[in-house]
Parts: C-alpha cells; sequence; structure tokens
C-alpha cells in the first residue's frame, strides 16, 4: 500500500469527525483526491487553487535562493567595510560561495520554518473549529514573509506577527478569498508598527550588525533608501542595484531576479500584467514629478527631500521594495482590484503613492507596503466606479434604443 | 438577595454583556480608542462616565414631565455639561497629571453617544429609581470594555500595569526582557485599540451566536 492509499485510508477513517480537515488537507496537499469529476457540466482545467499558489512558489524560488546568498555575502561584506576593505561583487568570485551560502541558509531558513510552521498551524486549528477544508491561500503567504522581512528579525516577533497578520488578516474575513487585506503585507506592516526599532534603521539589514552594535567589530549596511533620505550617496552602482548586491529585505534585492519571475507569473497569466504595467508606469510619473520639482530648483540641497527626490526615476523602481511589491504583494488577485479598468487604476495609484510615501515619509524611507494596503482597502471601491460607469453607459445606450 | 427586583437587576446586568453599549450598541467608540493606552486612565474615564450618566439620567428623570419636548435635546445638553465640568474640576484637583493624560476627552464625555442615547432611551419614560440603575449599568458596561481593553493595550505596549513593571525592566533588562522580550509599540496606538474591541466583539458573538445580526 503506496503513501497515497494509507492517507486515503486514514481520510477515509476520520471522515465526519473533528479532525477531519487536517487529514484532508494533508492528503490533498501532497495528491489529486481519489475522487475527482469526471463527466457532467463542468469546466475540467488544470490551474486550480493549488497549481496557482504553486506557479507563484516556483516563481519566488529564485529570489528566495538570492536572499540566502546576499544575507551571508551583504554579512562578510560588512565586516570588511567595518575593516576598511571595500568588497568588488562578482558573482562567482565572491557571491555563490560556500561561507556565503552557510551563513545565509543559518540566518534565513528559520525566518522561512516559522513563518510556514505558525502560519499553517494557525490554519489548521482554524479549519478544525470552523469545520471547513485547510485552504491553500497560506503556501504563498508564507514563502512572501521571509523575503520581506529584514534577516535579523527575531523569530518570536516573527511569530507573533504571522498569528496576527493569519487571524485578523484573513480569518476573521472568512479565510482564503475573503481577505481585504494581503496578510503577508499585513504581517510586514504589524512588524512595522509594532517593533519598528527592528524594522528600520542601519543595523537591522546586516545578520549580526545589531548584536556587534556598540563592540569594537560594529558594523553597519544601510539600505540604498535609507542613505538617500539622509542625502547621502551611496556606493552601490547600476549593476549592484539591479542584480542586487545590496543590503535590504531578504527577498526583495534583485531587481533582475524580480523581473524574471514577473514575466515568468505573467506569461502563465497568474499576475495580472494590468497591474504590473501600471503600477510600473504610475512610480515613473511620480518620480518624474519629483525630479521635475528638483530641476525647477523648488528644492534646494539643503531640503531633507533632496536625496530622494533627485533620484532619477528609473532608479526609484530598481531600490528598495517596489519592484518585490509590484511583482508579488500588488497582483493578488484576492485583494486587489478586479475588474480590467480597475486594474490599471489600482497598479497606477500603488506605484505613484509607493514613491510618494518613500519620499515623504520621514521615519522611514519605503513606501511600497503602505501603498498596496491602502489601495487594498480602496479596491472594492475602484471596482465599484467602473462598474456603476459600465451600467451608465449601458443605460445611456438603451435610452437611445428606445427613445 | 431581594435587594433589586429581577427587572431592575435586568438594568444592571443586562449592560454589561448582552447589550453591551460598546461592543453591541458600538457606542462611545472614540474615547474607548484614544484613552485606553493606560489602564490607570481607563479605570478612571469608566467612573467619570459613570458618575455623569448615573446622575444625569437620574436628573433628567426626575424633569422628564416638564421638559418641552422640542427643546429637551438642549436641556439634556446643559445636564450633561453641568456634570461633565463638575468632573473636569475635580479631576484638576484631585488628579491633575491624570487629568493632563485624558485631556479633552473628558470634556467630551459630553458628545459620549452613550449618554444622550439613555437619556433619549430611557430617562425620559422611567422614574428615576430604574433611571439611576440603567445609568449605572450602562456606564458600568461601557468601562469594562475600556478596562479590557486598557488592560491588554497597557500590558503588551508598555509592560506595565497601572504604571508597575509587571514584566520587568525593559531598560535594565529584568524580568521578560532579559530574554529578548520587547514591548509592541503597535498596541500603544489608537489603530490596535479599534483592533482588541474588535476582537472581544468577535469572542462575545461566537460565545453567544444570538447576538449575531442577519445581513
Amino acid at each position: 500500500m503506496g503513501l497515497k492509499e494509507k492517507l486515503h485510508s486514514i481520510k477515509e477513517d476520520f471522515k465526519g469527525k473533528k479532525m477531519a480537515p487536517a487529514f484532508n488537507a494533508l492528503h490533498t496537499f501532497l495528491y489529486t483526491p481519489n475522487e475527482t469529476t469526471h463527466s457532467g457540466g463542468h469546466i475540467r482545467a488544470v490551474d486550480d487553487l493549488k497549481r496557482t499558489m504553486n506557479t507563484v512558489i516556483i516563481a519566488l524560488l529564485p529570489v528566495l535562493v538570492w536572499g540566502i546568498f546576499n544575507a551571508g555575502y551583504q554579512h562578510y561584506a560588512a565586516i570588511d567595510a567595518a575593516q576598511g576593505v571595500i568588497r568588488e561583487a562578482s558573482l562567482f568570485g565572491n557571491f555563490f560561495t560556500w561561507d556565503n551560502f552557510i551563513m545565509g541558509a543559518w540566518t534565513v531558513l528559520p525566518l522561512v520554518i516559522v513563518s510556514y510552521g505558525v502560519g499553517l498551524a494557525v490554519e489548521f486549528v482554524f479549519a478544525v473549529i470552523k469545520g471547513h477544508e485547510v485552504e491553500e491561500g497560506y503556501l504563498v503567504t508564507g514563502m512572501l514573509v521571509p523575503l520581506i522581512v529584514p534577516v535579523d528579525i527575531p523569530l518570536w516577533m516573527l511569530a507573533v506577527a504571522v498569528v496576527f497578520g493569519v487571524v485578523i488578516g484573513k480569518e476573521v474575513f472568512g479565510g482564503t478569498g475573503m481577505n481585504i487585506l494581503n496578510p503577508a503585507l499585513t504581517i510586514r506592516a504589524f512588524l512595522f508598527f509594532a517593533y519598528p526599532t527592528w524594522m528600520s534603521g542601519d543595523k537591522v539589514w546586516v545578520h549580526g550588525a545589531k548584536a556587534a552594535a556598540g563592540t569594537p567589530d560594529a558594523f553597519s549596511g544601510e539600505t540604498i533608501l535609507g542613505s538617500y533620505a539622509q542625502n547621502n550617496s551611496v556606493v552601490y552602482d547600476f549593476a549592484d542595484k539591479f542584480f542586487g548586491f545590496i543590503p535590504g529585505s531578504v527577498g526583495e534585492t534583485s531587481t533582475f531576479l524580480i523581473i524574471i519571475g514577473g514575466l515568468f507569473l505573467m506569461f502563465t497569466k497568474i499576475a495580472s500584467w494590468r497591474i504590473i504595467l501600471s503600477a510600473v508606469v504610475g512610480a515613473a510619473v511620480m518620480g518624474l514629478i519629483f525630479n521635475g520639482v528638483v530641476d525647477q530648483g523648488w528644492i534646494g540641497e539643503g531640503s531633507k527631500f533632496y536625496g530622494l527626490m533627485s533620484t532619477p526615476f528609473w532608479e526609484h523602481l530598481i531600490i528598495g521594495g517596489i519592484a518585490f511589491g509590484i511583482v508579488y504583494m500588488a497582483t493578488d488577485p484576492v485583494s486587489g482590484a478586479q475588474t480590467n479598468t480597475g486594474k490599471y487604476w489600482y497598479g497606477f495609484l500603488i506605484g505613484f503613492f509607493s514613491i510618494m510615501i518613500r519620499v515623504f515619509n520621514p521615519a522611514y524611507p519605503e513606501g511600497v507596503f503602505l501603498a498596496i494596503l491602502l489601495m487594498n482597502v480602496f479596491a472594492p471601491t475602484i471596482d465599484h466606479y467602473v462598474v456603476q460607469a459600465n451600467v451608465k453607459q449601458r443605460m445611456k445606450r438603451l435610452k437611445l434604443k428606445t427613445a | 438577595m431581594a435587594l433589586l427586583s429581577k427587572k431592575d437587576r435586568g438594568l444592571i446586568l443586562d449592560p454589561l454583556a448582552d447589550n453591551n453599549p460598546i461592543t453591541i450598541q458600538v457606542l462611545g467608540i472614540c474615547s474607548a480608542l484614544a484613552i485606553t493606552a493606560q489602564l490607570k486612565a481607563s479605570i478612571v474615564m469608566g467612573i467619570s462616565v459613570m458618575f455623569v450618566l448615573g446622575v444625569g439620567n437620574v436628573v433628567i428623570s426626575l424633569m422628564r414631565n416638564i421638559i418641552p419636548s422640542k427643546i429637551r435635546i438642549i436641556v439634556q445638553l446643559v445636564v450633561v455639561a453641568a456634570l461633565v465640568i463638575i468632573v473636569d474640576q475635580v479631576l484638576k484637583a484631585f488628579a491633575y497629571e491624570l487629568s493632563k493624560t485624558l485631556s479633552v476627552f473628558v470634556g467630551l464625555i459630553i458628545t459620549n453617544c452613550i449618554i444622550m442615547g439613555r437619556f433619549e432611551a430611557f430617562a425620559l419614560g422611567n422614574g428615576p429609581w430604574r433611571s439611576f440603575l440603567d445609568g449605572i449599568g450602562n456606564a458600568a458596561g461601557y468601562a469594562l470594555i475600556l478596562v479590557i481593553v486598557g488592560f491588554f493595550r497597557e500590558l503588551l505596549g508598555s509592560g506595565t500595569l497601572l504604571g508597575f513593571k509587571v514584566l520587568g525592566d525593559p531598560i535594565a533588562k529584568t524580568g521578560l526582557y532579559a530574554i529578548g522580550y520587547e514591548n509592541n509599540g503597535f498596541m500603544l496606538l489608537s489603530p490596535m485599540a479599534l483592533i482588541v474591541v474588535g476582537i472581544i466583539i468577535w469572542v462575545q458573538r461566537s460565545r453567544n451566536k444570538a447576538l449575531i445580526e442577519e445581513n
């Protein structure tokens, strides 16, 4: 008897009992159920929720692997930098090394394990209490969460935030598919407001920086946005920023890999190209407006906004978390706008507000997660007006015909 | 105990649970969000509202037959305003620091929907004794939620209760802080009070299905 049959017989044993959803979830996670629809008027398509979620996971894997190596690389690079040695990043020379991998895996994998362990535990508990099946919704959230937090976030904080995000962000609204806010971003927002000292500053982005602070071995790693916000210049060149040899949250540094992941998601029609395109346009428009303000001389070098406002608009797109947010978070089909016209507006405003918040937020120079959460809230409103506009247009046409 | 008849007991006890002014009627939310970051402020606010509502209900009930109904709102406002000023002055005289913490929210008791709501709904149609019980009951229901919210917000947000460092000292790193615990800054922000109230509502309704509205 194979594993599949064993799981199936366990499932049969528990049918109608309290713990049934938990065992059913194990079975359907690993295999197609034994009973599938064969005939009748059903649409038989393979792109079910499980397939959708797995596709996003595949698109996230390169970013995760890069994040692991980068966590190690930044750690050693920052130690070198504290001793006056500036590293020149090279892909196979000093990036893809065992040392980096071991150090990175040691810091990043616990985040992944805690995120999945705690999140799925909450999902299972809720499924058993409420008597519905465990949904696949957490598979993607659980992968996103470790990618959008700083490497050194204490694991218990992450666990608390995951419980909060899954319960308040999703389960109170009725579980997967019913949530208003993106659960992964709810988790990040919770961490940001609850434990700001672990989420911002120049000590959290590189492993070990916070622990070594105040000792003779102290080192730090400021993100590019953080440097710009303080009107400092950065040592990184275009290739560093684009390919991701920079400090930042675990998964957001490599714009190159995010673009590849985004193309993959658009090609498989999981992510909406309308949202991605219009978000990029929105961010570029806001960036151009700020560049224009600087060009006009309205903002001088003395202004505290000068550093971020004078950043070229295309550079805004490749630094910070905006690329990651647009590709993997804004395209969440549940919390985003549903109508095609609505998607353009939704995406555009996400990009627009991201850069605006990034520049004007004095405490924390990144805005993409706040912008997406804001637009999550407004997505139903956007859809409402799109639908109403359509209704009005049709009413007009009807009147013309009958008149 | 026959101090209160069954009906009168309901006046006190109903607002504590199944007809709670905050979680069921969703009145008086603003002050519940604003001043619950500390347990002490919550308690004082609860007592203040209890005084204003208890006395105000009696006063309105006594005057109920002589108030012309066209100007009853103005009369009610005058009564509340007088009582609120008394509370404000007492706080300023005997608990100055606390009255600074509560700042405008003592003055804003006057706009607390629970008070006008009980005047309109109850005191105008019932005798003084029953109105008094109703006022105390509703204010107690309000205070109860304030204390629950204040308890969690102060404990998780500042690690203290009524100012005592129950979880240890965050600066000297004693108690829980020695093993890496940190205060949750989100708890001190008003949105978290809304979420805590929401959780109370959720728990209450899932325990008592009769409270769930049709929609």
